[in-house]
């Protein structure tokens, strides 16, 4: 960890001479060569890479649109269907960075689940776990940001419902949401500064990935066993081990994202956002991408607008403080028995709420709505707590190496 | 020692001067920052437009655009005149008696935005579902409208605003 010497050796004068002046091969040797790492992790611990891999296809594809794309609202819904048929691979760059939003968003997710599932945001890694929920926070808005471009009716109105979230807000909502606007309605002005964020913000995600990366080279990756490493034997280097496992799950992830991109390239997105922006009419039934739905449905569960709009918010702001509101000092749910059924029923809660936010908030789908609402507070705030408190965890392992190679493994781990 | 102590008391206040200096400075100059976002001077100039009511007949509706934004004129009838003034208004979520709504009884003008989350409410033309009210009904949430454009059952906060307007003659209003 960051408590290793470094075991950089230039190999040759320039090097030598760069080393001394600034030690950057140095930094890279010693973070994604030689960095010592749990021997134990599972496939789910390759999604970090494969985040990072979305970042940049998105970054990247996210360059090349904003050459053909013109932020007003007159021109952008006709220069994205100009990108779509006109501009060579037009159609390929956009769908890349259409299905990219998606797979990014589930690939964060998946990540996300597994910090929870193995207590990867408990001590010493509270900061990697809050950097990790601004990050989150950040492709929320970028994302949100992104589709409205499009200036088709579905973005139109995301961007009037969302932005009026901010009228809930009593004396100065109105206020708020006219800076925001740049006007008196959703228009021209902003639809331009959307489009200056949105080209801003991947940046600044990518500034604290690189602090979110930071955070864990100092304290060291979190394992499926919830032990600390203890000794050598307990880790093996990045290069080539992890590399490769990461790699191997990048081009397994690629396979799933090219069968979007080429077979379904529109499966993820909604229709009415091929009808241009119009001011004057509402789609029936405003839905927003995949990926918001489970806190849309938290949104709409509560009939008073202000607190449902609160309900919303404090359903991300909820995760900064998770470190400090689980009390077990075990990580694994795998060795916590009790608090099992509960993580799962949380699993399905938040899949439940992503399909309830497609429908209409009526009747039973209403009713469901508020109680998985109710119990996704109730997790973290009652349930976390509570049993961390009163349950009797599974033994753990002594070390790493034990986990790995029973008990004769022991005497590895001594030597 | 005595001189020393002085001299660090007039430190600390060339300190605490320095920094609120550079505070009152910096955020001088991040207001005009913050500033450009509000309404610029070309929006603010469409503040305000005339229309002419002549060529509405009773019972239709028409809808202006006002500062971006749908304005639903409708010329009612008697018997939504007579719906929206003898409904009670004791039960209603944001009460409000029509004669505080409509300068004159039989035209009505509402902003045609629902209060709820900014969707436009259906119900100006005569085909339009028109709620369990007789006015509109936005179908983003279910909020129901009556013929003066309270709200009377959903999830919508308020009524219908009634944007600031004047009848400059008896068949035109400046609305702005």
């Amino acid at each position: 960890m960051s408590d290793h010497s470094s075991s950089y050796v230039p190999s040759n004068g320039f090097t030598r001479w760069l080393d001394e002046r600034l030690p950057i091969i140095r930094l890279m040797y010693d973070s994604f060569i030689v960095f010592p790492t749990p021997r134990n992790l599972n496939y789910l611990w390759t999604f970090g890479g494969i985040l990072t891999f979305c970042l940049v296809a998105q970054i990247i594809t996210g360059i090349v649109i904003a050459m053909h794309f013109v932020p007003h609202g007159d021109h952008a819904f006709a220069s994205v269907e100009h990108l779509m048929r006109d501009v060579n691979w037009g159609d390929l760059i956009r769908y890349t960075h259409a299905v990219g939003a998606s797979m990014f968003f589930a690939a964060a997710y998946i990540h996300l689940f597994r910090g929870l599932y193995y207590g990867s945001y408990k001590s010493p890694r509270e900061i990697i776990w809050i950097f990790g929920v601004v990050i989150l926070l950040l492709m929320i808005i970028t994302a949100f940001m992104g589709y409205s471009l499009v200036w088709g009716q579905m973005s139109f109105w995301a961007v009037t419902v969302i932005t009026n979230l901010f009228t809930a807000i009593p004396i100065v909502g109105e206020g708020i949401t006219q800076w925001i606007w740049g006007g008196y309605s959703v228009g021209d002005p902003t639809l331009n500064r959307l489009f200056s964020l949105h080209y801003l913000f991947p940046f600044i995600i990518a500034a604290l990935v690189g602090l979110h990366i930071w955070a864990l080279h100092v304290v060291g990756s979190n394992n499926p066993t919830g032990v600390e490493v203890k000794s050598k034997t307990d880790t093996i280097p990045f290069f080539p081990f992890y590399v490769i496992k990461d790699g191997f799950m990048v081009v397994v992830f690629m396979l799933l994202f090219s069968w979007f991109v080429f077979y379904a390239p529109n499966y993820l997105g909604h229709s009415d956002n091929f009808i241009e922006a119009n001011p004057l009419q509402t789609p029936p039934h405003i839905v927003p991408e995949w990926y918001f739905l489970p806190f849309y449905a938290i949104l709409r569960a509560i009939p008073d607008k202000l607190f449902g709009v609160i309900a919303m918010v404090a359903a991300i702001v909820v995760l900064f403080v998770i470190p400090w509101l689980d009390t077990s000092k075990i990580k694994s749910v795998s060795k916590r028995p009790l608090f099992m059924p509960f993580f799962w029923l949380f699993v399905i809660t938040c899949f439940a709420l992503g399909y309830l936010g497609a429908k209409a908030p009526e009747g039973y789908f209403l009713l469901a709505s508020q109680l998985f609402t109710a119990y996704y507070f109730i997790f973290f705030i009652i349930i976390m707590p509570v049993i961390g408190l009163i349950e009797t965890p599974r033994k753990l392992p002594d070390s790493i190496t034990e986990a790995v190679e029973g008990k004769s493994g022991k005497e590895g781990a001594s030597s | 020692m005595s001189s020393d102590h002085n001299d660090e008391g007039r430190r600390d206040f060339l300190m605490v001067a320095a920094g609120s200096f550079a505070a009152v400075g910096a955020a001088g100059a991040l207001w005009p920052l913050v500033d450009q976002m509000n309404p610029d001077a070309s929006a603010k100039a469409l503040a305000s437009i005339e229309v002419d009511l002549s060529p509405i007949k009773e019972g239709q509706a028409v809808t202006v655009m006002w500062r971006g934004k749908p304005i639903f004129i409708r010329k009612r009838t008697a018997d939504e005149i007579k719906q929206a003034v003898s409904a009670d208004t004791t039960d209603m979520r944001d009460p409000q008696v029509d004669g505080d709504r409509a300068k004159k009884p039989e035209w009505l003008v509402l902003i045609g935005i629902c209060t709820h989350l900014g969707c436009i409410p259906r119900g100006q033309s005569t085909g339009d579902v028109h709620g369990d009210f007789g006015g509109w009904f936005c179908p983003c949430h279910g909020s129901h409208y009556d013929t003066s454009g309270r709200i009377r059952k959903g999830p919508a906060p308020t009524n219908l605003e009634v944007p600031p307007y004047a009848f400059i003659s008896d068949t035109k209003i400046k609305i702005g």
